[in-house]
């Protein structure tokens, strides 16, 4: 009974136009104390409510929420003196220093003077935010902002730290920092709840809890939702086919459950714990992780949609040895400040080529520059045999784009957002009834023909994005960090269809910051400051890391070693 | 109610104000733009008026009337030919009224006989006709009276008017406008700033972050409430000097009534600002709410320009409704008939109510949940 959360038959509904959306449905679970426990699940699984119901922002409809023993109901207030509580977005004042918000917390926890000195000194020290205590909030990087967000939860020790997604849109080593942090909160006897969606999170975590659809799916430790796939994974490769043809292959079999690309081959997950290998592949048993659990009991729940490659086109071809974008020397300057500091590479058509940086690190102007809608201040840009620095309409024709924040409109419906893009992108009569057509049947958005783009899903409203973007039938897809904020089955399908545009010939560019999905791009650059740290394809980038400690460096463990690596330079240099 | 907590979020909400220019500009900038708008540029006098003069039988009298008219600061003569000419000045309004005076003027002016000055007014701009209309009529009775008196008092008048007005001798239609600006000023800052300030929170989602703290509900209120009065006071005081010294506006009345009364309305417009941001949790929403629940109205029917008791019925009584229209009235007696205790108790009475009425509301719907 000394369980620091307790949820009991908690329902919780919310009006959505006419109705009403149950966002959680007779959900009963307690969090252990001492202890940190993982939140994971698609999205619109409810786990934002599920925290805002924990932290008493919300009530339930049927059912009680306890916190510490008291009810969140009628003693809202000694809860909230006891918690510390992150919301997605930190919290923070932008306008206001970052001392400022931590006193302005320090005020509203009630803490005197001394304590908060006191307490202030170890955060800082902590959270290594000593050297930016003047410096506004709105002005720190996205991982500055979340360890701060942090620090402001935690000023008064809390018995229960409750983080809904800290670690989204954050590099790896502001997300290794946190992790730090984090566990040192459990030394001193906190629990803590995290909303996440990293697999690699997951693993790390005590406990985690599986939501879906407003109930829970399962509840355990990593290790024991793993237990019941071991024999059921395998590596396959087969060297004469790519890993694209391989992959598109192998989940169309119905022993497959699920196919995924890694650098050394195919990961596959089976229904039964017998390798199928057909012709020339090689089958290897490799340890189940977390995410095939995710991905096993999500599938058990839901009906899959294996997403299934359309004909290809007349114009397909395989991926040749033609350049088709090339940037030399590229720079861009913001007034004094230097965005790109003199990058190059070359991309070459029908590859998926990745741009992987943390925020800051230029990836968003550089990609701006490429599409043409930010002049660059000097160096070589030429897409698709275009000079962009003299032609950018010309160019624009070519490319199809979609941004960070997917440019629908939001109360237009899907169909009316297609019907649009169609006739900005100037397809008319029988063209334009055709790739419409093909649009909604190839990205399965028949049924959301007539919901307004606000109201559907975030995956649901990426792939009417791509689709918008996929009208005029560009050779050339711009990505521009596509899968933020989506959860990992959402992801996954997108990354399905990428690779099948990439099959018929498409030259994909992407940015993004889960490092899982560098392992999707044939080619990889690594930005850093506005510079290119490496580059390479994901095995060359993995293998520079590699070292006797880590014999096996995964791609934030390169991230990460580079990136420091390439700080110890620069400190060196100035 | 924890007075650190308070302080706390005081002092952040003046750090916010201080650092965002948006906030400065509405308490600020635009009171003194508003301010030197209606001062300088809107004026309901009417000055300088062109009319048309036709003689069709110049004679002494005739003259002298017409001289009479060109030292009046209210027109600007010009002879015509004939009423024939005049009337086609009219119709392109190079003249806003005609006077013609007839062959029979010195005649029926010597019997004493009515109306020998025919008068032709454009109606269009039916303000400025009435107005026109008046002034024709006064200065006409002054000129008959002048007469009289130079005739040695040889024919008295039966009757004479004698107006005297009260309050603004000068009928300066800017010692009106100017002190019934005062309130839009307040009503922007209090109800427009305010229920802005409170939707970023919400946008922002640092809302969601001040809830899951131990501060109460009533303390987050506070702690918007204490810095937007000291703001709109602040406002208040800088309209009233720029009033007093600029404008030069009297200032009749007790400044310390003034003060305090204000006070009062800045309660009631805060309340409905604080009002509205519960409602609207964004920005856009929450400017529209407030430009049209309060702003227009303290405009357009707070009696600030136009009066109330010319408004139709069901106008007259909606405007019952609007803080502002007691404010108005409360403005209008201190600066220019000083401290007349039933109007103020009055239109004060009705402010502290809507105070009452709105910060209570607020206090009720404000609930430390986000559904």
């Amino acid at each position: 009974m000394n369980d620091p959360l307790r949820f009991l038959r908690v329902t919780k509904s919310f009006r959505r136009g006419n109705g009403r959306v149950e966002a959680l449905r007779d959900l009963d679970f307690a969090v252990s104390p001492g202890r940190i426990t993982g939140l994971l699940g698609p999205d619109g699984a409810g786990k934002t409510t599920l925290m805002r119901l924990a932290a008493g922002l919300l009530w339930p409809d049927q059912g009680e929420v306890r916190v510490l023993a008291l009810d969140t109901r009628q003693e809202a207030p000694q809860i909230q003196a006891q918690i510390g509580y992150m919301p997605q977005r930190f919290g923070l004042y932008e306008d206001l220093t970052v001392q400022e918000n931590l006193d302005l917390h320090a005020g509203l926890q009630g803490l005197s003077d001394a304590v908060r000195r006191e307490r202030q000194r170890e955060l800082l020290t902590l959270t290594a935010l000593g050297p930016f205590g003047r410096r506004r909030a709105g002005a720190l990087s996205g991982g500055m902002k979340q360890k701060l967000g942090l620090a402001c939860a935690l000023l008064r020790a809390p018995r229960l730290l409750l983080l809904d997604e800290p670690t989204v849109g954050v590099d790896p080593i502001a997300r290794r920092e946190l992790w730090r942090i984090i566990e040192g909160l459990k030394q001193e006897g906190a629990t803590v709840l995290m909303s996440t969606a990293y697999f690699d999170e997951a693993e790390r975590c005590d406990e985690i809890i599986l939501l879906h659809g407003g109930q829970v799916l399962g509840r355990d430790t990593p290790a024991a939702f793993r237990a019941p796939l071991e024999g059921r994974t395998y590596l396959v490769r087969e060297d004469a086919i790519g890993r694209r043809k391989l992959q598109d292959r192998l989940q169309h079999r119905p022993q497959v459950q699920d196919a995924r690309i890694l650098a050394q081959g195919v990961r596959v997950l089976v229904t039964d714990a017998h390798p199928h290998p057909e012709g020339a592949e090689d089958w290897r048993a490799v340890g189940a992780t977390f995410e095939d659990a995710f991905v096993a009991r999500l599938g058990e729940a839901t009906p899959r949609h294996p997403v299934v490659a359309a004909a290809p086109p007349a114009a397909a071809a395989p991926p040749s040895l033609e350049t088709i974008i090339e940037v030399r020397d590229l720079r861009r300057f913001f007034g004094d400040f230097q965005a790109v500091a003199g990058i190059g590479f070359e991309v070459k058509k029908g590859q998926v080529f990745g741009l992987l940086g943390a925020n800051g690190a230029g990836k968003t102007t550089t990609f701006r520059m490429l599409c043409g809608l930010l002049p660059a201040s000097s160096g070589t840009l030429r897409v698709a045999g275009v000079d962009m620095r003299h032609a950018r309409a010309a160019a624009r024709a070519r490319i199809g784009y979609v941004s960070q924040r997917f440019s629908l409109y939001g109360n237009l419906s899907g169909a009316q957002n297609l019907a649009f893009f169609s006739s900005a992108y100037g397809l008319r009569g029988g063209r334009r009834r055709e790739r419409l057509a093909w649009a909604i049947d190839e990205f399965e958005l028949g049924e959301y023909r007539d919901v307004n783009a606000d109201d559907l899903p975030l995956g649901i409203k990426q792939r009417l994005a791509l689709a918008c973007a996929l009208l005029h039938e560009p050779p050339i897809l711009f990505l521009d960090e596509p899968t933020s904020g989506v959860d990992p089955l959402a992801r996954r399908e997108f990354w399905q269809r990428v690779n099948s545009l990439a099959q018929r010939g498409v030259t994909v560019l992407i940015t993004t910051h889960f490092m899982d999905e560098a392992e999707y791009c044939d080619q990889l650059v690594l930005m850093s400051l506005g510079e290119v740290l490496a580059q390479g394809s994901p095995q060359e980038i993995r293998a520079s890391a590699r070292d006797e400690a880590h014999p096996e460096p995964s791609m934030d463990d390169a991230f990460i070693r580079l990136i420091e690596a390439h700080e110890r330079d620069m400190r060196r240099s100035s | 109610m924890n007075a650190r907590r308070v302080k706390h979020l005081i002092r952040k909400e003046f750090i916010q104000i201080l650092r965002d220019p948006s906030a400065i500009a509405i308490a600020f900038v635009m009171p003194v733009l508003l301010l030197f708008l209606f001062g300088y540029g809107v004026s309901l006098d009417a000055k300088h008026v062109p009319v048309a003069v036709v003689v069709d039988h110049p004679t002494a009298d005739t003259s002298a009337f017409v001289g009479g008219l060109q030292q009046s600061p209210y027109f600007s003569p010009t002879l015509y030919p004939s009423i024939h000419a005049a009337r086609q000045a009219l119709m392109q309004r190079r003249a806003e009224g005609i006077l013609w005076l007839r062959t029979d003027f010195s005649r029926k002016l010597a019997q004493g006989a009515s109306a020998p000055v025919a008068a032709e007014i454009n109606g269009v701009d039916a303000n400025n006709a009435r107005i026109l209309e008046g002034y024709l009529e006064g200065m006409w009775q002054n000129w008959l009276a002048r007469r009289a008196a130079d005739q040695a008092a040889s024919r008295a008048l039966p009757i004479r008017a004698d107006p005297r007005i009260w309050f603004n001798p000068a009928l300066r239609s800017r010692d009106y406008l100017v002190p019934g600006l005062i309130a839009v000023i307040m009503t922007l800052i209090g109800a427009l700033l305010t229920a802005l300030v409170v939707a970023r929170e919400w946008e922002r989602g640092t809302m969601e972050a001040l809830m899951a703290t131990p501060a109460t509900m009533g303390e987050i209120i506070i702690g918007k409430l204490v810095p937007y009065f000291l703001m709109g006071i602040g406002g208040m005081l800088l309209s009233v000097a720029l009033a007093v010294w600029l404008f030069t506006v009297p200032l009749v009345g007790s400044f310390w009534v003034m003060l305090l009364l204000s006070a009062l309305f800045l309660l009631a417009a805060l309340g409905m600002g604080l009002l509205i941001s519960s409602a609207a949790r964004n920005q856009f929403a929450a400017a529209q709410i407030a430009i049209i629940v309060t702003f227009l109205p303290a405009f357009i029917l707070s009696g600030f320009i136009f009066d109330i008791r010319s408004m139709p019925v069901p106008i007259r009584l909606l405007t019952h409704l609007i803080a502002a229209r007691y404010f108005v009235a409360i403005l209008q007696t201190l600066f220019l008939a000083g401290d007349i205790w039933p109007i103020l108790l009055k239109n004060g009475f009705a402010l502290g109510l809507m105070a009452v009425f709105f910060l209570g509301m607020t206090a009720l719907r404000s609930k430390k949940r986000l559904d």
